[in-house]
């Protein structure tokens, strides 16, 4: 049985590696609030409030673009929406759990945080503590993503841009799913997603961003049916 | 008037987060929803993957010829057999930067 602590440690350690993209992206996000034109306080304080990576960047280019506060509040809404898939993966380790633990733990739920817990739980479910590790992982991302937004509010985009450091995020992403593309049925949904993402790209509100994982799911539906 | 903007879009997204961990007993999802559910990786990323590989910053598709295209494919390359997050995140901004920067300057 691992400790509080130990487990903690370990969510620190699974996700830190996705922090050499988090971090360079965090900084570009900052920058890009301040060269839009938006006082640096409200840039910092979507950090905080939102805590949402692409999100931020696309709610202040809305605005700064003259679309209204409620397509911007929508589209944020719904790129944010995958996190309903994620808790609802994870509401199975976090049952326990009271319902308060419940609220302040939910907070801190992000995408690669998901994802690294998500294949630590698969491998030890038994532990007692497990939710220390989604902790870990969870406040490591919003430290780093702090301390980065605003580094790029406060020094500008120090990071130059002919490095094309945004194409770390899908980097970090292949980094995540490249062991299941030795799985056949994972490569099909990844696929499909995938295909779906580009083909309903130019959909309103940026909703190709769950258009495509519901796509993806339904045929991975199909999938467990035939394998039956 | 921003700031009340992004109070909202707070709001909203920690209910992304809050609802289904917080509102949902396990027992409400059944056996078959369970088995989709662990597809849930597979079928989110790539969303994220495949337009910051093929779409540009201005919303239309790169060419085939591509440096990115490049760089993803030696990311899943060497991440798939190195196992390693570094160095999949590494090869695939050095393979890039290889070409913009050596190959095609």
């Amino acid at each position: 049985m691992l400790t509080k602590k130990q487990l903690f440690t370990r969510g620190m350690l699974d996700i830190s590696p996705h922090m050499l993209s988090v971090i360079p992206f965090g900084i570009i996000c900052g920058a890009i609030g301040v060269e839009l034109g938006f006082d640096p306080y409200l840039v910092y304080a979507m950090s905080i409030i939102i805590f949402g990576g692409a999100s931020q960047i696309v709610f202040l280019q809305l605005l700064s673009g003259g679309a209204s506060s409620l397509v911007a509040v929508a589209s944020v809404g719904i790129i944010n929406s995958r996190h309903l898939l994620y808790g609802a993966v994870l509401s199975e380790y976090l049952e326990k759990l009271s319902f308060i633990k419940k609220l302040l733990i939910s907070y801190v739920v992000v995408d690669q945080g998901f994802a690294e817990s998500n294949k630590f739980f698969k491998k030890n479910r038994n532990e007692e503590f497990l939710h220390y590790h989604l902790i870990g992982t969870g406040c490591t991302m919003w430290v780093c993503w702090q301390i980065a937004t605003l580094s790029g509010i406060v020094l500008g985009s120090f990071v130059p841009e002919e490095l094309g450091l945004k194409f770390a995020i899908p980097l970090t992403f292949i980094a995540i799913v490249v062991q299941d593309l030795k799985k056949l049925d994972h490569v099909i949904v990844m696929i499909t997603c995938g295909l779906s993402s580009l083909l309903f790209f130019d959909a309103p509100f940026k909703s190709y961003i769950i258009i495509s994982p519901i796509i993806a799911l339904f045929v991975a539906a199909l999938l467990l049916r035939l394998k039956k | 008037m921003t700031l009340t903007a992004i109070i909202f879009a707070g709001i909203l997204t920690y209910f992304t987060r809050m609802t289904m961990i917080a509102l949902i007993s396990r027992d409400m999802l059944g056996d078959k929803i369970k088995a989709v559910l662990e597809y849930v990786p597979s079928a989110v990323f790539p969303a994220i993957i495949f337009p910051g590989i093929f779409i540009n910053d201005f919303g239309t598709f790169i060419e085939m010829n591509d440096p990115k295209i490049f760089g993803a494919l030696v990311a899943v390359l060497v991440g798939y057999f190195s196992k390693n997050i570094i160095a999949t995140i590494s090869a695939g901004l050095v393979s890039y930067w290889f070409l913009i920067f050596v190959v095609f300057s």
